[in-house]
């Protein structure tokens, strides 16, 4: 199941749930650590619902972006099929004054 | 925004339907168990990236859809009573019971109220100790931890004013049931990683062995799904059948112990009817003593559900197809016309995660 | 005879609270009156309220006039960068700007919960007042009403505005045509997620503050400059999305919008992706969107980001030429979908 984003430990209050300030790209949310023991300000963890329900694994994040690089560029006009193509419009956007 | 921007690099997404594209070289239907895999194939238009022979189905991967109605029609009627305050996920306002829906009945008064989290409902409870808190606390694995440590919480402070309406589900025994009916086409899954994330993936190696079908843990960003397809179709052009963990950055082989031990501190593994599918043994929690002075069936006199029937009698809803991923929501004949979201027919048009609403909502031309 | 002169009152008037609204503050009597005087004129103060007459009378050359009204029902009255007050003054001027009409005038009708406390009327007032000075419009006649306690959400307001259109300016859905350049005036979301983050049971702290602000200047100028502009639509409820959607169908064109393009800032962003909503439906409400023809959009753009309100305007999207009145987005990821209408309200959730 499903809705859980990565967020950054701010710092951790020495309460019965572990409850923690964590920053979620500009705001800052209270989530629960108490299911995440080893998680320390700084760690990323995946929070569902207000709590925090595995410390994110860095290494493993980095190993899965770099094989997707490892994949090669991808060109869009590769012969083995179109992705995804516009309804036809030919007008480009304005370039950024 | 860290570790959400990078899985949804277009280079990244490219490189990887690419390689889908090269490696599928004859006809798999695969099926995705989780409304956040649902949510975002269409929010990204990853359908522009499958080849022509790959079918990619939904399962029942939606709590708020197969929620039965038996259990909406109590949260309903404990929404009405006076002192009741219904705290509920807000994808659940809209989910019609059999006569209406938890909208409706904030609609003539009752007192429902949107939570993000089961702590929030504790703070509400301890905020109001005249009133009696339920809690309809629906969601697959990943999300009874939460309940489990707020009720082991709510012991703690002796809180007498709060309770559950349980309908949690299990995911594992409904993706048996779909590989075990003998119409199913299924031929491999994308697991659900944050389910996944919690009770870890062993209990998928069973399943694997036993039906010969290769299991791959994924995540939600939609370059994990490709990877988690990629990873799907490489072992079904090879001819394995394994469990997987495309998810590695979240999931590990025993999930989160501490999650998984306060889940069996508090609840107990109870038979449960899942909307549009049926019964399915040992696929719902229920709380276990010390706990059960939590349970609002048994805090609250609520009139006998009204027993199994899958849908509204007489509708042409076909939900529970969809659910199995046995109909395509585009190929259902209401889909769009008589069934929209404002009309839903069933279950997963109405929730956003539902295959249906979807499907609507992201169409592409 | 007794030089004593102490007497009892053997039937004393009760006290009332005087740090609360009363029914009969609405009452038509005295303690009207003076809340009129104390509370709403004193704020407002323009030679109109100081007619004192049943609606306010002024002179005007032939010409255009642009009038709307809208309602504010916003809870809670107080939110980071705004509150009711200054939302009901800047969302009906934003109206009569989107038509391109110079706004002038605002009615402001109060329909105000027993037991309101004073001191938060107050505030509201003073800041309203504050918002109709800034925008360079006056707040001439208005209307207060009370309801039992338990009958309203402490404050609801009504604001109507009436502004003039300059001559030659025709600005509205019938002129939209295929080519014409989207063009947004800033960062989306900031104010439904600046009011959900105080709302009980969604809260959370950071830097998001709602961008409720007057756009009548930055309208302004892009008339004054002669920027041929074909179409303006502010951002409220329901957010771009639907905003483009209204506008599509109104006009019955076609529009392709580029998701990478559409600003919204790292607050906005995050607290979306916690709760599960799309930027793309949350409401704003000091943003708007402009379709101009594509040669005109480069200097629209500049004269957009030579003001506050409008520092981080871009380019969006264009009006194609196809059929069917829809509103298709290109992902981050290069492919297409529908950008739909919103059915119902966007909630928070948990799949």
């Amino acid at each position: 199941m499903c809705l859980a984003v990565p967020g950054q430990v701010q710092s951790i209050h020495d309460d019965q749930l572990r409850t923690a300030k964590v920053a979620f790209g500009g705001i800052t949310k209270e989530v629960s650590l108490a299911l995440v023991p080893d998680a320390r300000v700084g760690d990323y963890v995946i929070v569902h619902v207000g709590f925090a329900i595995s410390k994110l694994d860095e290494a493993a994040a980095r190993q899965s972006l770099a094989d997707f690089a490892a994949l090669g560029t991808g060109d869009v006009d590769d012969s083995s099929g179109e992705v995804g193509e516009p309804p036809s419009s030919s007008q480009e956007l304005t370039a950024e004054s | 925004m860290k570790y959400v921007s990078e899985f949804r690099d277009e280079k990244a997404a490219v490189g990887l339907a690419t390689e889908i594209r090269r490696r599928v070289s004859r006809p798999w239907t695969i099926m995705e168990v989780c409304g956040g895999q649902t949510h975002a194939i269409v929010r990204f238009g990853l359908e522009a990236f499958w080849p022509p022979d790959l079918e990619v189905v939904h399962g029942p991967g939606c709590p708020v859809c197969v929620t039965p109605i038996e259990l909406i029609d109590q949260a309903i009627q404990l929404a009405a009573r006076p002192e009741v305050i219904l705290c509920s996920f807000g994808d659940m306002l809209r989910v019609p019971g059999s006569r209406g829906d938890l909208f409706g009945v904030k609609a003539a008064g009752g007192d429902v109220r949107i939570v993000y989290s089961p702590l929030d409902a504790l703070a509400v409870a301890q905020a109001h100790p005249d009133r009696e808190v339920v809690c309809f606390a629906v969601g697959f694995e990943t999300t009874a931890p939460a309940y489990a440590t707020a009720v082991v919480q709510a012991k703690r402070l002796g809180l007498a004013n709060w309770s559950l309406l349980v309908a949690h589900v299990l995911v594992p025994p409904a993706m048996e049931a779909i590989l075990s009916a003998p119409e199913n086409r299924v031929q491999g899954f994308l697991a659900a990683g944050h389910v996944c994330t919690v009770v870890g993936f062993e209990e998928y190696e069973d399943l694997v062995s036993q039906y010969r079908v290769p299991i791959v843990v994924t995540g939600f960003e939609p370059v994990d799904i490709l990877e988690g397809v990629l990873l799907l179709v490489r072992q079904l052009e090879e001819g394995r059948a394994e469990v997987e963990n495309q998810y590695t950055r979240s999931v590990r082989r025993q999930g989160n112990v501490e999650a998984r031990r306060v889940v069996q501190e508090v609840f107990e593994v109870v038979p449960r009817t899942w909307r549009g599918i049926g019964e399915i043994p040992r696929s719902g929690l229920r709380l276990r003593p010390p706990y059960t002075e939590f349970d609002a069936l048994l805090r609250f006199p609520l009139k006998s559900p009204h027993c199994g029937f899958l849908g509204q009698p007489g509708s042409e809803c076909q939900s529970g197809l969809v659910l199995q991923g046995r109909l395509k929501p585009p190929d259902c004949p209401a889909f769009g016309t008589r069934c929209t979201p404002e009309n839903p027919l069933g279950a997963p048009m109405v929730s956003s995660e539902g295959a249906c609403a979807a499907y609507y909502r992201y169409r592409r031309t | 005879m007794s030089d004593d002169r102490s007497f009892e009152l053997h039937c004393p008037l009760p006290g009332q609270p005087k740090d609360r609204v009363l029914l009969a503050h609405g009452g038509g009597g005295r303690l009207m009156q003076e809340l009129i005087r104390e509370v709403f004129a004193r704020a407002f103060e323009n030679p109109f309220l100081a007619q004192a007459h049943d609606g306010a009378v002024a002179a005007v050359e032939g010409g255009t006039i642009a009038f709307t009204t809208d309602s504010y029902v916003v809870q809670p009255l107080f939110f980071p960068g705004g509150d009711i007050g200054s939302l009901a003054v800047h969302g009906t001027v934003n109206d009569l700007a989107m038509c391109g009409a110079k706004p002038l005038w605002l009615s402001a009708g109060f329909i105000l919960e027993e037991g309101l406390l004073l001191e938060t009327l107050d505030r509201v007032v003073k800041s309203m007042a504050a918002a109709a000075r800034a925008a360079g419009v006056q707040i001439v006649t208005g209307d207060t009403k009370v309801v039992d306690r338990g009958k309203g959400d402490g404050i609801f307001i009504n604001t109507a505005g009436v502004g003039l259109v300059p001559p030659g300016v025709a600005v509205g859905p019938g002129r939209i045509r295929s080519g014409d350049r989207v063009l947004v005036s800033g960062d989306l979301g900031a104010h439904g997620i600046a009011v959900l983050s105080v709302r009980e049971g969604l809260a959370f702290a950071g830097e998001v503050a709602s961008d409720s602000a007057p756009l009548n200047g930055v309208v302004g100028d892009l008339l004054e400059q002669g920027v041929d502009v074909h179409c303006l639509r502010d951002l409220t409820r329901g957010g771009l999305a639907s905003a483009l959607n209204e506008l599509a169908s109104t006009a019955k064109v076609g529009m392709m919008v580029e998701e990478a393009r559409i600003p919204v800032h790292d607050g906005v962003r995050g607290a979306c992706e916690v709760l599960g909503l799309d930027p793309l439906y949350v409401a704003n409400e000091g943003r708007f969107a402009a379709f101009v023809p594509a040669r005109d959009a480069g200097r629209a753009l500049e004269i957009m980001r030579r003001h506050v309100v409008a520092g981080e305007a871009t380019e969006v999207g264009v009006v194609t030429d196809q059929d069917t009145p829809e509103v298709l987005l290109r992902t981050q990821l290069g492919t297409h979908r529908v950008l739909d209408w919103l059915s119902g309200e966007q909630l928070p959730r948990i799949c």
